[in-house]
Order: structure tokens, then sequence, then C-alpha cells
């Protein structure tokens, strides 16, 4: 089976829908390695949005994890590590 | 500086008008927002009407960052604010952080938000309840998001007593202006036409089964048969008069005087409190009872309440005494949101000279009132008394003066 993978295509469509986008980001943009901060989005908002990519892919964050990740690619990594491993 | 509280920018979000002017020219023309339930579907309810705001779409008022984390009354509040403040004509970023204050009201708190998190929450479990829920049913969010939105870090609060807390809420930003803030944002928007709010709401009993929504709400009628919920409210900029002035502010009023009493207990036989709010706002306001031009009633429509209220005002202002309006007879009754919303009718009244009718109501005799009724009453309206209340006996008053009126003032 295929492993399924995180893409910064799929972050930025649970960020949308969990978060909404501030009116300076655009998340379709080169944004890979800004800081979510930067981006316009508070620990509540990453919060919301672990909690979404979680349901969606089956995967646990902890919130170690979701605090050290502070760029959507520290962010892809972690999932993608996580789903990498079999379940 | 005089230390007195002035009204300088108003908002509005109504169920007969969207934006101030909206709703005045809705108001005066007598057109009702009460019709049948759009937001759920009410067929397996026993009430079935509600003032439900038209046309906001919030995606059209706010950041979309602010959308996934808010209510609709909260979203309400936002834009109601932001048109408030841009009314004031005031920046916000241009004035110091804790120089302005947010103080509202509120009954239920983000129930339609709340309803659906508690339903992911028992039907799929804690990890499918949206992380904003944190903050986003509770009552003290749309102080929390105005004060955010705008950078207001000043003395803030929020004030819960049902109907009356929108009184209450402008009384303890007067209290702000008095201690020194500059700007306090205050007022009331609800917004609970959902499920689990209107259930809450029929627990009351106090809702009218009408499903004519002409027939529905008549207050002081014989026919009176209960109410009708609805949504909204008002958001007011309050300042400083002295320093309104200093700032050539256009004034629509002066909050001259507030009192807040609570009923005796149940069955105690003792009068209920309102008379003495009225007669303790009037004192605080430093005025008779003659000097008032008319009274925004609480309006209950339930007859036990109707005729406290028009005992009270018997008592104070004499039988057919002063000119009393329900235009709430066009909205239903809008939680929080009410009080502000007649205090912003109010002072709409002073500016334009016109009182705006009850509509639907056919007074009946016993209750001695002097019922505006069916169509504008013109004249001068140097004061207003407005009263609201809210379930479990609280009683609240406040008088809006028109500006420059206060008792030795010369301007």
């Amino acid at each position: 089976m295929a492993l399924k993978m995180f893409t910064m295509n799929d972050l930025a469509r649970i960020l949308r829908e969990g978060a909404g986008v501030d009116a300076g980001t655009n998340l379709d943009g080169d944004i890979v390695d800004y800081e979510f901060e930067e981006l316009g989005y508070d620990s509540l908002a990453l919060l919301e949005t672990c909690g979404r990519i979680e349901q969606e892919y089956g995967v646990t964050l902890d919130d170690g994890t979701v605090a050290a990740a502070r760029t959507p690619r520290a962010l892809l990594d972690a999932v993608n590590c996580r789903l990498s491993i079999p379940a | 500086m005089t230390g007195a509280a002035v009204v300088t920018g108003i908002g509005v979000a109504a169920p007969n008008g969207l934006g101030t002017e909206d709703f005045w020219a809705a108001t005066l023309a007598g057109r009702s927002g009460i019709g049948r339930i759009s937001r759920f579907d009410p067929a397996g309810y026993p009430a079935r009407l509600a003032g439900e705001v038209p046309g906001f779409v919030a995606e059209e008022h706010l950041p979309s960052r602010l959308i996934p984390q808010t209510d609709r009354m909260t979203r309400l509040a936002l834009v109601a604010a932001e048109w408030a403040l841009a009314d004031a004509g005031l920046d916000p970023e241009t004035l110091p952080a804790f120089d302005m204050g947010v103080v509202t009201a509120s009954s239920s708190g983000g129930f339609e938000f709340g309803q659906r998190e508690l339903q992911a929450l028992w039907s799929k479990g804690g990890q499918y309840v949206s992380a904003y829920q944190s903050f986003a049913w509770f009552y003290a969010v749309n102080t929390g998001q105005i004060s955010i939105r705008n950078g207001m870090k000043g003395h803030s609060g929020v004030l819960v007593s049902d109907q009356a807390g929108g009184l209450d809420a402008i009384a303890q930003a007067r209290r702000q202006i008095r201690a020194g803030t500059r700007v306090v944002v205050s007022g009331a928007l609800d917004a609970s036409i959902c499920p689990w709010g209107w259930v809450a709401q029929l627990a009351s009993g106090r809702l009218s089964t009408s499903e004519v929504p002409d027939r529905a709400y008549l207050p002081f009628d014989a026919d009176a048969r209960g109410h009708v919920p609805g949504e909204g409210g008002a958001i007011l900029v309050l300042e400083e008069a002295g320093a309104a002035r200093d700032r050539d502010a256009r004034v629509y009023g002066e909050i001259a005087g507030y009192a807040a009493t609570f009923d005796p207990r149940p069955g105690s036989g003792r009068e209920p409190g309102l008379r003495r709010a009225v007669e303790l706002a009037l004192a605080d306001a430093g005025l008779e009872a003659a000097e008032i031009d008319v009274v925004f009633a609480d309006a209950a429509g339930v007859p036990e309440l109707d005729q406290i209220e028009a005992d009270a005002l018997a008592a104070v202002f004499g039988r057919r005494g002063v000119a009393v309006t329900a235009p709430k007879t066009m909205t239903g009754r809008l939680c929080s949101g009410a009080a502000p919303l007649d205090l912003v009718t109010a002072l709409l009244s002073i500016r334009d000279e016109l009182i705006p009718p009850t509509v639907h109501v056919q007074p009946a005799t016993r209750y001695g009132l002097d019922l505006v009724c069916g169509d504008v009453r013109t004249g001068p309206v140097r004061t207003a008394l407005v009263l609201a209340r809210g379930a479990g006996g609280f009683n609240s008053a406040v008088i809006v003066r028109a500006a420059g009126d206060r008792a030795g003032n010369n301007n």
C-alpha cells in the first residue's frame, strides 16, 4: 500500500478551513519556511489545525511536537514522520 | 471635565434593519422583522416565530481569520462595534490602548457555535471539538473579541442579567468613563436562534406560540400571549462629555441616570422592584417624573408582567401621564441586545424629534397607558426613560438626555 503523504497543499487547505487566512498571507505562495506567527497563526490556530490533521490522517501529534513545529516545513515533517510508521 | 458620559457612536444589527439608518427608517415606518424562523426548521417546536437579522453575510464584513472562531452573535457584535467607532469618528489605532475599554452584556453566549461543538463532542468525541470552543461560546466573548480587534486594553467586562443586562452594561461603561477611561465600547448583541437556544427560551414559558407575525407579540393588549424572541442589538461608543466636546464629536445624548433593583421573593406579596428602579434612575439624573418625554417600555407581552410595568409607570407618572412606546414589537425581544437597541432608538428620537410606534397593539384600557400606537408621534424629545427586566427578578432603568441639557450646563 502506498504511503499517504501530507503536503503543503493539504496543510493550506486545513489552515484555511480551520483557522482562516490573514489578509497579508498567501497560503499558495512559497511559505513553507515562514514561521506560523509571521503567517498570522497563533497557538490556538495551530491547536485547531493539528486537531484537524489528527482526525483526517489518523495520527497523534503530542503537544511537544506541535509546539516545536514553528514553520509549515517542520509541521509537514512531523506529520509525515508519523505517517511513515506502519500502524 | 463634567464626568458625564455621552454617546458619540452607534452600530445596529436588528431584525428590521442592518445598520442604524435602515433600522431607523424601518422603525419609523412601523416595519416589523418578525417572521417564521429560517435559521433552523422550527416545525417540531411549539413556538415558530422570531426576529432574525436579515442579509448579514459575515464574510463580507470580517477577516477570514475571525470566521472559524466566532459565533453569529460575535460576528454581529464585531461589525456593529466597527460601525459604532466609525460613526463616532474614532480610530482606535490612534488612541492609547489602556484609555479604551469594552463592557458588553450577554444572555446566553455563543449558543449556535456551542451547540455544534457539543454535538461533535457526544457524537464523535472530544478530539472533534473545535479549539475555539474554549472561548467562542462564553458570555464574555463579544467583549474579548471587540477588545482584541480594536486594541482596547482598558477596563473591560461583561454583565449577565438577561434583558436587564443591556442597561447594566451601559451603566458599568458610564462608571468607567467617570473613573477616567476615555472611550468605552458598550451595548450588547445576542443571537441564539438555534435549537439549543430555542429550547432554553421555551423553558421560560413566556414565548408566544402564535404563528401569525402581527398577532404574536402584543404587549399591553388584551390578547397578549407571550413574546417573540429575536436576535441582534446595538453597540454604543461612550465618552466623557468634555473629551467629546474637545474633539468636536457629534453627541447623540447623555447617559443621565441609571438604577437597578431586584424583585422580592416570589409569593412574598411585596411590590416588584420596577417602580423603585424608575424612581432611583430619576433621582440619579436629577429629574422630576414630569420632565421625562417618553418611556421605552420593557413590554413583556405577558399579562401579569405588563400589569406590573403599567402599575409602576402609573405610580410614578400617573395614569396616561407619559408617552410610552415599545418599538420592540417590530423586532421581538432580543435578550441582552434589546435594551441597547431601545437606547439607540431613544437617542434617535431625541435627534429627530420623533417617537416611533408600538405596532399591532390595541392597548387594553385597564393598563392606563398613553401608548404610542400605529404611527409616529412628533414633537420635541429631550429626555427618555428606557426600561428592561430580566428573568429572575432583574429591573434596570436608564435615562438619556439631549446633549447640552444638563442641569447647570450653560452650553
